[in-house]
């Protein structure tokens, strides 16, 4: 059991180094209020973004008289367009992820609920809305909905030895993010991306692989157990399985990448031993790029 | 006991377990590897994955090879495997050993011992009495025949004596024996004596006779003799068959004072021969230091030859008639004198009547007209007893009445008044050459320069005894060197200067080899009987059988008789030994010694050294057994799959430092030159290791602080400051060394010094940090004050003073007054200005010295107001608020002022940039 305070301090000392999403911002160069963050697109809103020529259609009232005072030619002043977004946050919690081949690193369950935190720590500091899918949480913003998020994550209840997405309190046209090894059945998942696809949601997909499922340095008469202990498999030489085995799990990823295309979702793999800073990066860039 | 060839077993029947093998190979090979549970969560992917082969099933037959092997290895170890076992010899009665335990068994001693081991534990096991004796160390009363074991255990007690018996001597000693019944086995040291056949001849009367011999050779060295200049060394060998080289090695004090080899002969044996000879052309210098020769690989007595004071030498005086002026030192009149004695002589000087006391060899003086009348009965009873007075003319005699009217004792001829000069401005005709010089007078042989031209001297009066006593003249036949003997002594005039003033002679070769053939000519080197009576001499050095030198100790003085025609024996053992006034060597080998080999009769039977060591081979065995279960582990774990990357890392490392082992000089020099590389690739300020952990963090971080001043605001861009180690690591290649100075510190070791005056002379500087503020105010004892004294005593520091104000530290770079660190002290002391340094007027600077000052020493630790942590900080508060920080500020400018004058010297001392800084001053 990881203690709700204690997982909330290392996901802040994680998003720590990470200036807030605005501010990191360079693209954002005028920042609104905290609390909404710039579309980079005309609409609704109380800053400044661009003077456009006026065009017919156009209302006499909307033309920047001061502005067109200075040219030939009238120009309308077009304000940004500021909304807050939902983020909807799935991380696996089966047994599979529960696994560290070495005791120098977090077991990829730990490392899969730091990320998520460290995301839903920077989105909520960004004035985002963020939530989990499964655990009835619905997508809220404000440093409370931290403290719950941190209450949920620390939770292990899940007992399958593999995990599957589901799309129960997905939010239309929201962001939603997956966290899982992806080492179980994909059918799920595809059809968790499928359906999230229809609703408009779009994300990110991160798998979090251990350094050994990547490596398998195996040698000799083996049995592999999953886990949970209900699957196991016995070779008398693991060395020779590795090229099949690599072969498979690149497959796995192919596949995940191509499913991740499809539905317009970004994916990236992730290992434990790497550092969490960088998956971080890339999972607030992704979040971005859905723009 | 069970023997096969050269190996025996001593429990024979445990190898029946041999048999066991196959059975062993069979169970084995059906037991495969246990296999491994791993937690693999991504075994969903394997599902379904299908071996290839099924090989590992059994276990690999080379693995079974190993088992096996370690197995019959352990079977065979504990059977009690004996490489040579022997056989016992057979024998009864009471058994004589007899060694000669001379000089020439000291060569394989051990050996022989290890024989006479043998002998007795044989002995012991066929339980006879057995007597050891030595006959060089008679025992006093008859046969003392004990049990072996009593005697075995004195054995290691014996030792061979460097001297031969003396035929009454052993031939008495035996028939005052009581001889008879008993078996003898002699341990011959291979050399015939004079009393060997007729010993052998009394032996055989008492018993059966088994002679034991070496066939190594005997060598021996002979006292080594100086002839035409150059050294003779001669070996000689008792068997006159193959050609053979030894190599000799002439050992002496170096002149720091360190025993090495000085030089080294090769000696060839021509087939046949049984004497070898060869001629070393040695420096004075180096043949003076030589102590002894040496064959080299040969322990015994005879292959050391004790050089004495023929091979030393002499000592000369110098005595000139006028007080040096300051500054003329090439017109001083003994200059070429000291120049062509100091290779050969030891030169003394000081007050004639001193002189004399020290009784030199020699006695020079140079245009030394007259002497007191007390000094010239002292000078006269030295030359009578054998001293060399050597004069030479000069203006002072010329202008002397000596030796007009009568001869004077103490010159060999009488002088016409005033002398002459020729090919002067003022007189007639050419500067006058030198004749060839007549046989029979000392100088015959030497070559005559055509440069050498005597341009002045004084004349001798032409009196009866004036052909007899010129040993040179000018080509004019007027005499330029005279001879006197006077009692055992002589005097000798030249008739010209020292120095250049009157002729050329000084500066040719030719001088200098006169004043050899004069002066430094050998005595002769053994002194005549008549010398030797009476008197006594002490032994200095005593020589072991087995050529070691060592300290005579309380040995009693020997008369000097016994030394004219010296035996060595017990009573005069060979040595070094001090006379009153020279030093004598006796060596083992005399200049007439022959070798000759023992010859025996064909009757008695000769056996040869050899033994051949009984060897257990159990431990060989049982090793091997255990290395391979060893690898077997390993090689288990390799197949098991559990010799993971970070095992096998570990084991690898256990492996290389096993290996390493074998090679850590390697190593060394490879650090050597990695911290060679890191000291030079860029300029590194550096600081002592004091030990003190704190003081010497704080030290590096002091001059981090510098470095990046330096970097910022000069173009000397200096990379992190280096710890050196002065026992260690090598010096030169820093500037600048910081030493700050602890109560605790060690004082470093005599090597250390050397290398730090190496450092200081070659343009090194050290700064010495007192840090408490005040002791340099000398004087004034702080505690590490004291120690800085202790430390800096065998440095050679220049005399100090204060910091004057034109220092060239004050300009180097920023304009400074005071030299603040942590404190403000204002004494800072470096290398005294020269006492002839004086300031131009309308220049503010004096002309001073060129070099940088070697050392800075003070007491207002710098290196704390320097010192900054990694990011940058100050560590350490100076003063107080913003005077405080402006004399960090002053302090970082000394240091910057401190580097550049390391580096660039005396630059800013260069009156060039006097206009500049008379600028920057305001005046």
């Amino acid at each position: 059991m990881i203690h709700p305070a204690d997982l909330r301090a290392k996901a802040e000392d994680l998003a720590g180094p990470l200036p807030p999403l605005l501010a990191a911002a360079e693209h954002l160069a005028s920042t609104v209020l905290l609390g909404e963050h710039g579309r980079r697109r005309p609409g609704l809103g109380d800053e400044f973004w661009q003077y456009r020529p006026a065009m017919p259609g156009d209302e006499a009232r909307m033309v920047d008289w001061r502005r067109s005072a200075r040219s030939d030619t009238h120009f309308v002043r077009e304000k940004e367009w500021q909304a807050a977004q939902s983020v909807v946050i799935w991380t696996d919690r089966a047994q599979s992820m529960r696994f560290a081949s070495s005791d120098g690193l977090p077991t990829k369950s730990m490392a899969a609920r730091v990320l998520a935190l460290a995301a839903a720590v920077l989105l909520i500091r960004g004035g985002e809305r963020v939530g989990l899918t499964d655990a009835g949480l619905p997508p809220r913003s404000g440093e409370l909905q931290l403290l719950r998020l941190a209450q949920v994550l620390a939770e292990e209840d899940e007992t399958a030895d593999y995990g599957a997405p589901t799309t129960k309190g997905l939010v239309s046209h929201s962001r939603a993010v997956f966290l899982s090894d992806f080492l179980g059945d994909l059918e799920p998942v595809e059809a968790a991306l499928t359906q999230a696809a229809d609703r408009g949601v779009k994300g990110a997909l991160m798998q979090i692989l251990d350094p050994v499922e990547e490596a398998f340095p195996f040698d000799g008469r083996t049995i592999f157990e999953s886990v949970g202990g209900t699957i196991s498999h016995e070779t008398r030489r693991a060395r020779d399985l590795k090229d099949r085995y690599l072969e498979r799990l690149a497959e796995r990823k192919d596949r995940l990448q191509s499913l991740a295309r499809l539905t317009g979702w970004q994916y990236d793999c992730h290992h434990t031993d790497r550092s969490a800073s960088a998956a971080l990066l890339w999972l607030y860039q992704a979040l971005e790029r859905v723009h | 006991m069970l023997i096969l060839g050269p190996i025996g077993f001593t429990a024979p029947w445990l190898l029946l377990g041999l048999i066991a093998l196959p059975i062993l190979w069979f169970l084995l090979r059906a037991v495969p590897p246990a296999p491994v549970r791993r937690m693999f969560p991504a075994v969903s992917l394997l599902l379904g994955l299908e071996d290839d082969e099924n090989e590992t099933d059994k276990t690999p037959w080379w693995l079974l090879l190993l088992r096996t092997l370690a197995i019959a290895a352990v079977i065979l170890g504990f059977a009690g495997p004996v490489l040579n076992p022997q056989q016992e010899q057979s024998g009864d009665g009471p058994l004589l050993a007899l060694v000669d335990g001379t000089w020439a068994d000291a060569r394989d001693w051990q050996r022989r011992m290890d024989r006479l081991d043998l002998l007795l534990s044989d002995a012991a096991r066929a339980g006879r009495p057995v007597a050891v004796v030595r006959l060089t160390d008679l025992p006093a009363g008859g046969l003392q025949f004990q049990p072996a074991d009593a005697w075995a255990a004195r054995l290691p007690s014996f030792e061979p004596s460097p001297w031969v018996p003396e035929a009454e001597t052993v031939l008495e000693w035996w028939d005052a024996l009581d001889a008879g019944g008993f078996e003898t086995f002699w341990m011959s040291d291979g050399m015939d004596y004079p009393w060997r056949d007729a010993l052998l001849a009394r032996i055989e009367g008492s018993g059966g006779v088994t002679v034991f011999e070496s066939p190594r050779p005997v060598l021996a060295l002979r006292p080594s003799v100086f002839e035409d200049g150059l050294l003779v060394i001669r070996a000689v060998r008792a068997a006159a068959d193959d050609p053979m080289d030894v190599n000799v090695a002439a050992h002496g004090l170096d002149p720091g004072g360190t025993p090495r080899v000085l030089a080294r002969a090769s000696l060839q044996f021509e087939p046949g021969a049984t004497e070898a000879e060869e001629r070393l052309s040695l420096p004075p210098e180096l043949r003076n230091r030589i102590t002894r020769f040496e064959i080299e690989g040969v322990r015994s007595a005879a292959a050391v030859s004790l050089a004495d004071d023929a091979l030393r030498r002499r000592e000369v005086a110098l005595i000139a008639g006028r007080d040096d002026r300051e500054g003329l030192e090439l017109l001083a009149p003994t200059h070429y004198l000291e120049q062509a004695l100091e290779p050969t002589a030891d030169l003394i000087g000081g007050a004639l009547d001193d002189l004399i006391l020290a009784n030199p060899d020699a006695i020079v003086m140079a245009d030394v007209a007259s002497l007191a009348s007390v000094e010239e009965e002292q000078m006269l009873e030295w030359v009578e007893d054998g001293g060399l007075l050597v004069r030479f003319a000069g203006p002072r005699m010329a202008a002397s009445d000596i030796s007009r009217d009568a001869e004077d004792p103490l010159m060999p001829v009488r002088l016409r008044a005033g002398g002459r000069s020729v090919g002067g401005a003022m007189s007639w005709g050419e500067p006058k050459a030198l004749r060839p010089f007549e046989p029979e007078t000392p100088f015959f042989g030497l070559a005559v320069p055509d440069e050498v031209r005597i341009t002045a001297q004084v004349m001798a009066q032409p009196d009866p005894t004036l052909a007899e006593r010129t040993i040179a003249s000018l080509a004019d036949g007027t005499p330029l060197v005279t001879r006197k003997r006077i009692g055992e002594g002589q005097v000798v005039l030249f008739h010209t200067t020292a120095n250049a003033e009157w002729s050329s002679l000084p500066l040719s070769g030719l001088f200098v080899q006169m004043l050899e053939r004069l002066a430094v000519s050998t005595r002769p080197a053994m002194p005549t009987l008549d010398e030797l009576a009476g008197t006594t001499w002490v032994p200095d050095q005593v020589l072991s059988a087995f050529g070691d030198v060592g300290d005579a100790g309380a040995l009693p003085g020997v008369a000097g008789e016994m030394l004219s025609d010296p035996v060595p024996g017990p009573d005069l053992r060979p040595g070094l030994y001090a006379g009153q006034d020279r030093r004598l060597a006796l060596n083992v080998i005399g200049l007439e010694t022959e070798l000759a080999m023992a010859s025996w009769p064909a009757r008695v039977p000769i056996e040869g050294l050899e033994v051949a060591r009984e060897t257990l081979l159990k431990g060989a065995f049982l090793t091997v057994a255990l290395g391979a279960l060893m690898i077997d582990i390993l090689a288990s774990l390799w197949l098991a799959g559990r010799l993971t990357a970070q095992r096998a890392g570990g084991t690898a490392a256990l492996l290389a430092v096993l290996i390493a082992g074998g090679m850590p000089q390697q190593g060394a020099a490879q650090g050597a030159d990695a911290f060679a590389l890191e000291a030079t690739t860029e300029v590194v300020l550096a600081h002592v290791i004091t030990g003190d952990r704190t003081l010497d963090q704080m030290t590096a971080a002091g001059l981090r602080g510098l470095s990046r001043v330096l970097y910022e605001r000069t173009s000397i861009e200096p990379a992190e400051p280096i710890a050196v180690n002065l026992e260690t690591d090598e010096l030169a290649f820093f500037p600048i060394l910081y030493w700050p100075v602890t109560e605790g510190q060690p004082i470093p070791s005599g090597e250390a010094y050397a290398k730090l005056n190496t450092y200081l002379r070659s343009g090194g500087m050290i700064v010495f940090d007192t840090r408490d503020s005040n002791v340099a105010q000398f004087g004034g004892g702080s505690a590490t004050g004291r120690r800085l004294q202790e430390l800096a005593r065998p440095l050679d520091i220049p005399p100090l003073e204060p910091v004057p104000e034109d220092h060239v530290l004050t300009r180097t770079f920023y304009l400074l007054q005071d030299f603040p660190g942590r404190h403000a002290s204002r004494d800072v002391w470096v290398e005294a200005a020269p006492p002839d340094a004086e300031r131009i007027d309308g220049m503010p600077f004096r002309n001073l010295n060129d070099n940088v000052t070697p050392v800075v020493i003070g007491g207002n630790d710098w290196a704390s107001a320097w010192a900054v942590d990694e990011n940058g900080r100050a560590m350490f508060p100076v003063g107080r608020g913003f005077s405080g920080e402006r004399q960090r500020e002053i302090a970082y400018r000394f240091g910057v002022n401190l580097i550049m004058h390391v580096l660039t010297g005396n630059y800013k001392s260069d009156q060039v940039h006097v206009p500049a800084l008379l600028d920057r001053l305001g005046q």
